[in-house]
């Protein structure tokens, strides 16, 4: 399950690993200012409470659906960070934590699996954090078309007219282990390495695909996958935040200087269930989970800012700023209006069409119809 | 001896009945071994056949139509099942440019009996992808047949008949009805695989639908009735080929048609029925054939589907239209 392939900044019980192999990425730590660090336990904490949350607004039939990532929080919120303000970020659906360093307000994730929304956010408000993308795999596509574009900017003279920043951008992309298995994401590698975009791959292997476990997708490391397709690739502690925030700055700056794409596999675990659906205990054994929660990237972080001297005040702080958040997701979540019904026909295209429109005034005919009935008993 | 059983359980001991009866019969998808399926349909299949008849695929549309294909060529019947309406699209390019065509393309020489069971519709409350009715896109497919059972006992009897069939078969399988409990017989074969059938007989309105909505048809000829009219509610069940007979002459005593389904109206299976009822029964039709479906929209969030998807009230406002000519 663990790998000695990966790399690891920080071991499980939260010292600083200095060898050959991360000497390499320990210069992208040792230039933090601490606030950031601390940025990095923060977001990792109060996202894991967030989950939680959401998890019992569920069960309490406030959502439709929830897909918890609990146990994958020192993956998502080390490469969240990496990333530059101008990158791009095509996610999956689980990367709950990386949306927010975005700054996406976590009520649009509530919204969407409240069944109020199919996400609708704005990727340029919310740090280009694109849109949420449900059929397994797909986005990966779009990740390597919008780096062709970042690069053919530069060839073209800036055709598309981005921002002097924009042109600098890189591009992310999450995905599962389940969807290494999609031809989707090996026609993006085979595009990304053919143009040689700017953009990171970043495989977050939480092991399962649903009921279906790694091994099922891939007999060889995924990682390997990368180098096959001849992307330089790399596989590291998931749960470690440091690693990720390394490796994934590391490979963002290879992408920006056109030193084309790479490849990173996340070994991680989700600790929880696929969605609020599933019963996971219908296909995996405890010992496995325990083995992972043994590894937990919070518990391992704390110990290694408790061992660089942050002290009590910081810790309750930001369970206390868990809290409230969690308290304000459930009361902003308690208000939450349904839409009304004109958005089924809303922004299916840009410009008018007469179909849509057609329906939509029939729709609203029909409603006032009712109204009109109403006091008159008249049946149905 | 017949058994009330739910939707699921139906199809899942029509499939365990194909896998005992025929050796070449196999399962292969996403989560349908261990777990058995997202719905439970397969659940129990692997602990009795093994896992090499019940096959937990790799995560890929895609191959699991495309290696069925072959595995047809090998000679086996598989039994693929895409988890959600949604993502049967990773696989559409194997299914309409390969599987439909490769019977035509071997001028008979080679057999594909595939079968892909595709859980569809609404009426779940699920996020986005996991609600649409894309049996329109199949059903225009020359190569395919097409069906949807609406009850127990159809899922019970048509997914071994589909399995039987010699050509692939897109089996819809209405994920709202799963959990709705009916009688099955389970000595009685049932009628024709590709027949539709009256569910209720009428004298004034013809209702015609397939897979959860004919329930919804049935709620709307009782609301009817006790208003006092007279509708003959039909079950489509197949929707390549569509079987006539029975709503040409349904129409022919009603004079009127209302065809509704979940599915976007637009170049649609309800269409398709609405222009050959014109062709055929032009002379019996008292009012226009009237659509009852889907807005021609995405399928909106899950807050919004009751007002997307049709109800017995917009069933009425057709019905109440129809009998206003
Ligand atoms: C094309 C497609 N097929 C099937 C599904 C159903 N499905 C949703 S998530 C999932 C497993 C994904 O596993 P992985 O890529 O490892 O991501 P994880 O959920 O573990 O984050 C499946 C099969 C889907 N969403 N899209
Ligand atoms: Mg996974």
């Amino acid at each position: 399950m663990s790998s000695d392939a990966a790399i690891q900044l920080l071991t499980p019980d939260g010292q600083l690993v200095s060898d050959d192999r991360t000497s390499e990425y320990l210069p992208w730590i040792e230039k933090l200012p601490e606030s950031r660090l601390l940025d990095f336990h923060r977001q990792m904490v109060v996202m894991r409470r967030f989950d939680t949350e959401a998890g019992n607004l569920q069960r309490q039939g406030q959502l439709a659906l929830w897909i918890p990532s609990i146990g994958q929080e020192g993956a998502q919120v080390g490469s969240g960070y990496a990333a530059a303000p101008q990158d791009h970020i095509f996610p999956a659906y689980r990367e709950h934590a990386v949306g927010r360093i975005r700054g996406l307000d976590p009520m649009r994730l509530i919204e969407m699996l409240r069944g109020l929304s199919h996400g609708g956010w704005v990727p340029s408000e919310t740090g280009n954090f694109h849109l949420y993308t449900l059929v397994i795999g797909s986005q990966s596509l779009h990740a390597t078309g919008y780096a062709m574009g970042i690069a053919l900017d530069k060839l073209n003279g800036n055709a598309s007219g981005a921002s002097d920043q924009d042109t600098d951008a890189a591009v992310l992309v999450y995905y599962g282990d389940g969807a290494s298995s999609q031809g989707d994401v090996s026609e993006a590698m085979i595009f990304a390495a053919s143009y040689q975009t700017p953009q990171v791959f970043f495989l977050q292997n939480n092991h399962w695909a649903i009921s279906v476990p790694v091994e099922r997708q891939s007999r060889t490391p995924l990682y390997l996958r990368g180098t096959g397709f001849g992307i330089p690739s790399v596989q590291i502690d998931g749960n470690d935040v440091l690693a990720s925030y390394a490796v994934t700055s590391q490979g963002l700056l290879d992408a920006r200087s056109g030193r084309g794409p790479r490849y990173i596999e996340a070994l991680t675990y989700r600790m929880g269930a696929h969605t609020s659906s599933d019963d996971p205990s219908k296909y995996r054994e405890n010992d496995e989970v325990a083995y992972w929660g043994a590894r937990d990237p919070i518990t391992r972080y704390e110990a290694y800012l408790r061992g660089k001297g942050v002290g009590d005040d910081f810790f309750s702080e930001v369970a206390e700023e868990a809290e409230d958040l969690a308290a304000e997701v459930r009361a902003r979540t308690m208000t939450l209006q349904d839409p009304p019904t004109t958005k089924i026909f809303e922004h299916v295209y840009t410009d008018a069409h007469p179909l849509v429109d057609a329906q939509r005034d029939w729709l609203a005919a029909y409603e006032a119809s009712f109204a009109d009935d109403a006091g008159e008993g008249a049946g149905r | 001896m017949t058994d009330t059983l739910t939707l699921a359980k139906a199809i899942n001991l029509g499939l365990q009945k194909a896998l005992a009866d025929d050796q070449k019969v196999l399962l292969m998808g996403e989560d349908i071994a261990t777990l058995g399926g997202v719905f439970r349909v397969t659940e129990g299949l692997v602990s009795e056949f093994g896992r090499n008849r019940v096959i937990d695929t790799p995560l890929a549309e895609s191959a699991i139509v495309g290696t069925a294909i072959g595995l047809a060529m090998r000679g086996y019947r598989p039994v693929c099942e895409i988890q959600f309406d949604g993502f049967i699209f990773p696989g559409f390019d194997q299914i309409t440019s390969q599987l439909a065509k490769l019977t035509y393309r071997h001028e008979g020489s080679a057999r594909f009996p595939i079968v892909i069971r595709v859980p569809y519709g609404g009426h779940i409350g699920a996020v986005e992808h996991h609600q649409e009715s894309p049996e329109a896109y199949f059903a225009h497919t020359p190569g395919l047949r097409v069906v949807s059972p609406a009850t127990p006992q159809d899922g019970y009897w048509m997914i071994q008949q589909a399995i039987q069939s010699n050509d692939p078969v897109m089996f819809f399988e209405p994920k709202s009805r799963y959990w709705q409990k009916g009688e099955v017989d389970r000595e009685t074969p049932p009628g024709a695989f590709q027949a539709s059938r009256v569910v209720r007989t009428g004298t004034e309105v013809t209702l015609v639908g397939h897979g959860a909505m004919v329930s919804v048809l049935l709620q709307a000829a009782d609301i009817a009735a006790a208003e006092g009219t007279s509708i003959e509610v039909i079950d489509l069940r197949s929707l390549s080929p569509i079987d006539y007979a029975p709503i040409i002459a349904s129409v022919q005593k009603t004079g009127r048609l209302v065809v509704a389904q979940e599915a976007p109206g637009h170049a649609s299976v309800g269409s398709e029925i609405a222009s050959t009822v014109a062709e055929r029964a032009f002379y019996s039709l008292e009012a226009p054939v009237l659509r009852v479906s889907g807005f021609d929209t995405p399928f909106p969030p899950a807050k919004l589907e009751g007002i997307y998807l049709p109800d017995a009230d917009r069933i009425l406002e057709a019905v109440d239209r129809a009998l206003a000519y």
